[in-house]
């Protein structure tokens, strides 16, 4: 199976990374961007076949490295 | 005082604070990642400078999940002292030695200077040799120094009086001289029973007056007069 996990900062954190594609992006003269946040997506394949499974796997695997919850928020997908 | 340096792929520093506490009278013993054991009789355990794992998803949060951190954290469990310096000090906080987390700093900017700090409190292993409120003079170099925790987390570290090093200016004013955007201008804390500490700035750079100055040397000097 396939899935995606997805690894954003909290709301609040400051993100100075994101604030720097913002202004890039913005430099281009873009029009209608209001902010940007960065994070990180993960596509991983699972060995199981067990939907639940692989989600409570990828669950483990976001609170054991993936993520730090100090700061950021993880979204776990199984594509299938 | 015996002292256990961890090296780490990519850590960098280990020579250098090996050295620093060599000088202040330590025994020390360089000890690998992968192990699964502290060398027997480890008093303190070092978590030296450097970019392990080349920094790869979060600063320090794959060396947090090497063999020896286990070791690490039962040492720590057991009252043992811990110093983590830079990279060290990320990977005590992602293995939850340490509360909060370090970020990239707020100017974006991998920051090397020389830098002054205000001690803390001077009743630990760590700072005896200083006064308090002493300003001292190191240096920095970091690219994720920007210390962030809950607000809870922040008011408990004010309220216990574990912030061991904020970053000030010359005069020790510390609304100046931020060089990453800590919190409360965090250079350095402790855990709650103060045998843990992790800070941003290099100590171990400024222990010889050939190179700069030699404020750091207090901080080794009082951990090998430690019990």
């Amino acid at each position: 199976m396939k899935a995606r996990v997805t690894v954003t900062l909290k709301t609040g954190v400051l993100d100075p990374q994101g604030k720097a594609i913002e202004g890039a992006l913005k430099s281009f003269g873009l029009e209608g961007i209001d902010s940007v946040r960065q994070g990180k997506v993960f596509d991983i394949e699972i060995a199981t076949q067990d939907r639940s499974r692989a989600e409570a796997l990828l669950k483990e695997a976001c609170e054991k490295l993936l993520a730090n919850t100090v700061v950021e928020n993880y979204k776990v997908e199984v594509i299938g | 005082m015996r002292a256990a340096v961890i090296t780490f792929p990519g850590t960098n520093r280990d020579g250098d604070i090996a050295r620093a506490l060599r000088m202040a009278g330590a025994e020390v013993i360089q000890s690998w990642h992968a192990e699964h054991d502290l060398p027997a009789g480890t008093d303190l355990v070092v978590l030296p400078g450097g970019f392990a794992y080349g920094d790869y998803m979060r600063t320090g949060a794959i060396a947090a999940r090497a063999n020896i951190m286990d070791a690490v954290r039962a040492h720590a469990a057991r009252g043992g002292y811990v110093l983590g310096v830079c990279n060290g000090f990320q990977i005590a906080c992602e293995a939850g030695l340490l509360p909060g987390v370090l970020m990239r700093n707020a100017g974006l900017k991998f920051v090397c200077r020389m830098q002054h700090l205000q001690v803390g409190r001077v009743d630990t292993a760590f700072t005896r040799h200083y006064t308090a409120g002493q300003v001292i003079k190191v240096c920095v170099a970091h690219g994720e120094g920007n210390y962030v925790c809950d607000d809870e987390t922040a008011l408990r570290l004010e309220g216990e009086n574990r912030i061991a090093f904020r970053y000030c200016d010359a005069a020790g004013d510390i609304t100046r001289e931020n060089p990453n955007g800590s919190r409360h201008a965090i250079a350095g804390i402790y855990s709650d029973n103060l045998r843990v500490l992790g800070m941003m700035p290099h100590p171990e750079n400024l222990v010889e007056s050939l190179v700069g100055g030699t404020d750091g040397q207090g901080l080794f000097a009082s951990l090998v007069a430690a019990e």
